[in-house]
């Protein structure tokens, strides 16, 4: 299993704060599965300036994921 | 190098964070205070909520803070950040850096502030005085600040 947080934004629009669920592949991929859960999942994960970190260091769509990985989604970063 | 990173919800002295970088050593101490707006974008602003991403916020604010500390010869830094509700008037984020002379005691505070905004993964929601709330977008004015180092 691995676990997937969503932030912000994101995380509103998916109503979803995080989930866990089975995958092998890379972030891209990971990107298709939990778009196929719905048209806000598909809109929300295809957006250009969506970040992802993994494990709490930035990573990019050719990440491969392993078991017990930790995933997230946001958006660009606001603080400051 | 001493480092302290702090992302709290409660509020912070500045004078006694001072305090605690002032050694005999420190020849120059810069300090960067950021404070809530009460307006934004041309709107006027009630109250702000700040999220953060737990474990990865610290992490990243250490990563920048060694990475200013490779550039200059930086004796300490802190770095408070506050999260949940804010209002118009609240410190929101310090940064203080000691050195044994000033151009790197201020360079290495931009630096880090620069970063910080850009980097760290914290995000502002607002609520407007007139009842609308919206996530505050990021500025390329900020990447563009980033990326001059």
């Amino acid at each position: 299993m691995i676990r997937v947080l969503f932030f912000a934004k994101l995380r509103e629009t998916l109503a979803t704060p995080s989930l866990e669920l089975a995958y092998a592949g890379d972030v891209a991929g990971l990107k298709r599965a939990l778009s196929a859960r719905g048209e806000s999942w598909q809109q929300a994960l295809t957006q250009d300036n969506i970040l992802c970190a993994v494990n709490q260091q930035v990573a990019t769509d050719e990440q491969l994921l392993k078991e017990n990985d930790e995933v997230a989604f946001f958006p660009p970063v606001t603080g400051g | 190098m001493n480092i302290r990173v702090l992302v709290e919800e409660g509020d912070f002295d500045v004078g006694a964070e001072l305090g605690r970088l002032r050694t005999a050593a420190s020849g120059a101490i810069v300090q960067f205070v950021g404070v809530m707006r009460d307006h934004n974008e041309g709107d006027a602003v009630r109250a702000m909520l700040l999220e953060h991403y737990p474990g990865m916020t610290e992490k990243s604010i250490e990563a920048i803070i060694h990475e200013a500390a490779s550039r200059w010869p930086l004796l300490a830094t802190t770095v408070i950040h506050r999260v949940g509700a804010l209002q118009p008037g609240d410190q929101i984020v310090l940064v203080a850096v000691s050195s044994t002379h000033r151009h790197a005691a201020f360079a290495a505070c931009e630096f880090i502030m620069d970063f910080l905004k850009t980097r760290a993964p914290f995000w502002k929601k607002e609520e407007l005085v007139d009842g609308r709330s919206r996530w505050v977008d990021a500025r390329h004015s900020d990447d563009a600040a980033a990326e001059r180092w």
